[in-house]
């Protein structure tokens, strides 16, 4: 059972064909596909979310771990059941209307989508009606919203509005961050949390959906 | 070289609290630190005040001007707060920072660089979004370039910002910034630049070296203009260095002068 081992270590070197190749064994030895992501992929992204936050690791490096973990899944993926997807929680990302910056929201669905989590990437520039319209397609549990310039903040209190006004509101968590927001912004425009950087969205989306 | 002093800025934990509690002293201070250190203009941006933007940069500019006489920066997005700031400025001409090629914002500005004959900063951006590459970058400065000639703005009141972005996520950020600069250079040759430096930096670890080495790199290139911290004396000592190397520092006054404040002591 060495295996679950190296693949993890693999994904926290960032060595996609390493991590390739280790997920083809497996696969081919007959193991539990739920149990290579769980046991091996994500694993391995639980060394690095920690590691990262303690400024062991930096960004260049998840994004390296985030690649090889993504080339496992894509081995990984067609093989899960439908029981075992089942119960994985859906957050659904995008930055607000306005704002188009991708590199934070880009760190932010790769370290969520570690923690486990079907991620949906509505990408950037994303208008309050298109939340709306996805939350009501992707039935997601958290929302996370994010923005980098200080014009483009007032664009989460109006989806948050809007998400409110079409009656999804207590339907979702939302998280919001980015490098102007504050605690108490959040909180004024009535966010469920504040997030400080991508591993803070992922504790707090994995503790929203442990209470749910 | 022009260097925008950066630190009245309310995304500063500090600076926010002073504004919040009409601390004058306190930004009387930090405004005459950095006047003192060499600062052509003073940045004054409150736009993490989302719900009260206007009435802090009334606030933040008054209280500043009553410290110092160097020029401001009026920094903002949003057309209302530079007006708010703009028309409240008392000594010489002010530098607004920024205008976009994007249509509303454009048009918003515009009209306030001619009323207060300001100088101003062009960021290389538009609808499209931000730039990747040195060709992206000039395609908009050509769009901008010939609008706000249009406006009546002098290349000398111009000041290009190429956009810098971190080289953790984009390998090539720091390449196309300095393609772009020599590409402005060529074409431009009367304008100026700015730049917001550290971006670049973002996410690495020992930023302070990063940013050091590129300065040097984009003065090189023919940079003219940053927006930092001037109160850095490595990072001002490094740059009076760089002036006198590219033989823009007459008889190394420049560099001897920030040798016997001990700018070079490590």
């Amino acid at each position: 059972m060495s295996n679950f081992k190296e693949l993890a270590a693999a994904v926290l070197e960032g060595d996609d064909e390493n991590v390739q190749a280790i997920t083809r064994q497996l696969i081919n030895a007959g193991t539990a596909p739920l149990e290579i992501v769980n046991k091996g992929l994500l694993a391995g992204m639980d060394i690095v979310a920690p590691k990262f936050k303690a400024g062991e690791m930096f960004i260049p490096e998840v994004m390296m771990s985030a690649k090889a973990l993504a080339e496992g899944m894509k081995l990984v993926k067609p093989l899960l059941s439908a029981d075992d997807s089942a119960d994985v929680s859906t957050f659904l990302m995008g930055t607000v209307k306005g704002d188009l910056h991708d590199i934070g929201k880009n760190l932010v669905v790769m370290i969520v989508e570690s923690g486990g989590f079907n991620v949906v990437d509505l990408g950037i520039d994303v208008a309050p009606e298109q939340f709306v319209a996805a939350i009501k397609e992707h039935k997601p549990h958290i929302v996370g919203m994010c923005a980098l310039l200080t014009t483009t903040m007032m664009g989460m209190k109006d989806t948050i509005e809007l998400i409110t006004e079409a009656g999804l509101r207590d339907s979702v968590k939302i998280l919001v961050g980015g490098a102007p927001l504050y605690p108490e912004f959040a909180e004024k425009i009535g966010a469920d949390g504040y997030c400080v950087d991508a591993v803070a969205c992922k504790e707090m989306a994995t503790a929203m959906v442990a209470k749910n | 070289m022009v260097i925008v002093g950066e630190l009245i800025n309310t995304s500063r934990k500090a600076i926010s609290e002073a504004v919040d509690n009409k601390d004058a002293q306190y930004i009387q201070q930090v405004a005459r630190e950095q006047a003192e250190a060499g600062a052509d203009f003073i940045d004054v941006n409150c736009g993490s005040k989302v719900f009260n933007e206007v009435e802090s940069m009334r606030w933040l500019v008054s209280t500043i001007q009553q410290a110092v006489q160097t020029p401001l920066c009026i920094d903002s997005p949003n057309p209302e707060a530079l007006e708010a700031g703009l028309e409240l400025i008392m000594h010489t001409v002010p530098m607004i920072n920024s205008i976009t090629d994007e249509g509303p914002r454009f048009e918003a500005v515009i009209p306030l660089v001619q009323k207060y004959k300001a100088k101003i900063v062009a960021l290389c951006m538009d609808e499209c979004g931000m730039p990747d590459t040195a060709a992206d970058r000039m395609r908009v400065v050509g769009n901008l370039y010939v609008k706000l000639k249009a406006a009546g703005v002098d290349d000398d009141d111009l000041y290009f910002d190429p956009l810098v972005k971190p080289v953790s996520s984009v390998a090539s950020a720091g390449a196309e910034v300095l393609d772009t600069i020599r590409l402005i250079r060529e074409q431009y040759p009367q304008v100026h630049f700015m730049c917001g430096l550290s971006n670049v930096s973002y996410g690495l670890p020992n930023r302070k070296y990063l940013n050091r080495l590129f300065v040097a790199q984009t003065m090189a290139a023919g940079m003219d203009g940053y927006i930092l911290n001037p109160t850095d004396q490595g990072m001002m000592g490094l740059i009076c260095a760089a002036k006198t190397l590219l033989g823009q520092d007459e008889f190394c006054m420049g560099y001897l002068k920030a040798h016997r404040k001990g700018f070079y002591g490590e």
